[in-house]
């Protein structure tokens, strides 16, 4: 599935929709950014709560394609400009991890982890 | 009549004008130190002046007016419940409620500091969210303060005076220290200064050396591996330290990365590099930091990893990645 499809099938509201459309490779579901790190893949999807600018430097770092903010956690205006720098795709939801990681499953399951 | 007026003057200013106009993004070094050495009890006004959640909207007028204030944090046995603002008190006056309690108008979920947060992230508060005002609350959450945003420009002024008069005191030194930096050899080699408690910027000297490494051409997952651990380096000294330096030298098929801090020294290295391991407090994890991965994380992409720490001597730092 694609970036878009994020918002486009899954209603995911984006609050940075300037990126580059393309393939994700799979999903990382964490709030500690070291554990981003270590184990989120190149061209992922990663869902958190950790509406922060400093989880925009991680994704970058580590070449994550969107983030999913959820439990609509109200996102700063710099993290919004940071992602908008980095080209990094930014949404938000009313639902929960554990609720946007099983709807994920189906579609990006086989290829995340590490 | 005087109610429009009120409302033409808060508009003006609660505008998208940073209430602080000072960024912990940019701005002279001396500004940001001063930004995370001071802290929001440094700054804050206390004791504070309350009202009960029963009390009237009349009641808390009277009581701005009487005291200058244009925010009463609402209190109920030790614990803050709620704020009373002044555009609170318009907006009863508008409606005809004044006379009702303030439980019934006052803003009931609220942004709160912790006392012994550096002013940096007060003034990021303070231009992001509209609000004139935070209370503070101490570890055990009780409210201690209340900071507004002419307090921290009082103790800003106070503290700037003071650190230009001791800088222009050591003026020449520093340019001659400058002048002594050494010019680049053959290597590429990049240095960042790293500032305690500075997680605006952090991550900044890591985005530098990944945007080098990818320029150079360096495969993408050794650049990972590189960003990886100065980010983790970086962020180490960002929370642990009392400030320092990353720096990173590239070339002849190997990327070395070093973290130099000035203090105060890891007292028990055993757990700093056992995963899980951390000291970072409360609001530190708040941001999703203090995992006890950092270290771990920069040993396992390293290709040499080697650390030195002491009280007397600070904490350094070297990862090697070979590509």
């Amino acid at each position: 599935m694609l970036v878009s499809d994020l918002e486009r099938r899954f209603g995911y509201r984006a609050v940075q929709g300037e990126f580059a459309d393309r393939e994700l490779s799979g999903g990382y579901t964490s709030d500690l950014l070291s554990d981003v790190m270590a184990n989120a893949k190149a061209d992922s999807v990663l869902v958190t709560i950790q509406a922060h600018k400093n989880t925009v430097a991680v994704a970058s770092l580590v070449g994550i394609a969107a983030v999913v903010v959820c439990n609509e956690r109200p996102i700063p205006d710099d993290m919004i400009e940071a992602a908008r720098a980095e080209g990094l795709a930014l949404f938000v939801t009313a639902e929960s991890q554990f609720e946007v990681s099983g709807r994920l499953w189906p579609e990006l399951g086989t290829g995340s982890g590490r | 009549m005087w109610i429009a007026l009120a409302r033409a003057w808060l508009s003006r200013h609660t505008g998208r004008m940073p209430s602080v106009p000072i960024s912990p993004d940019a701005g002279p070094q001396v500004v940001l130190e001063l930004l995370y050495r001071l802290k929001v009890r440094d700054v804050m006004s206390a004791p504070v002046i309350t009202a009960s959640p029963r009390e009237s909207m009349r009641a808390i007028q009277f009581r701005m007016r009487d005291n200058g204030i244009t925010g009463v944090p609402i209190v109920e046995e030790d614990r803050l419940v709620g704020l009373v603002a002044i555009s609170d008190v318009i907006d009863a006056l508008d409606k005809g409620r004044i006379n009702e309690p303030a439980e019934a108008l006052m803003a009931k979920t609220l942004i709160v500091l912790e006392d012994d947060m550096p002013l940096a992230f007060a003034t990021t508060y303070f231009n992001r969210y509209s609000y004139g005002r935070f209370p503070v609350l101490d570890r055990s959450g009780r409210l201690v303060g209340v900071i507004a945003a002419s307090d921290i420009i009082r103790a800003l002024l106070v503290a700037m005076n003071e650190e230009v008069q001791r800088l222009e005191e050591r003026l020449s030194e520093r340019l001659a220290a400058e002048a002594a930096a050494r010019p680049p050899d053959g290597m590429t080699r990049l240095s960042f200064p790293v500032v305690r408690f500075d997680f605006e910027n952090a991550g900044s000297a890591s985005a530098a050396i990944k945007k080098e490494l990818k320029a150079r051409g360096i495969d993408p997952a050794i650049v990972r591996r590189a960003a990886v651990a100065s980010y983790e380096l970086e962020l180490n000294e960002v929370i642990h330290s009392l400030g320092g330096t990353i720096s990173c030298a590239i070339g002849e098929g190997r990327i070395e990365i070093l973290a130099e801090d000035r203090g105060p020294g890891i007292p028990d290295l055993e757990a700093a590099m056992r995963e899980g391991f951390s000291t970072a407090n409360e609001w530190i994890r708040s941001l999703g930091f203090g995992a006890g991965m950092g270290l771990p994380n920069a040993r396992r992409v390293s290709d040499d990893f080697s650390l030195d720490s002491g009280p007397d001597r600070g904490t350094t730092v070297r990862v090697i990645i070979n590509y």
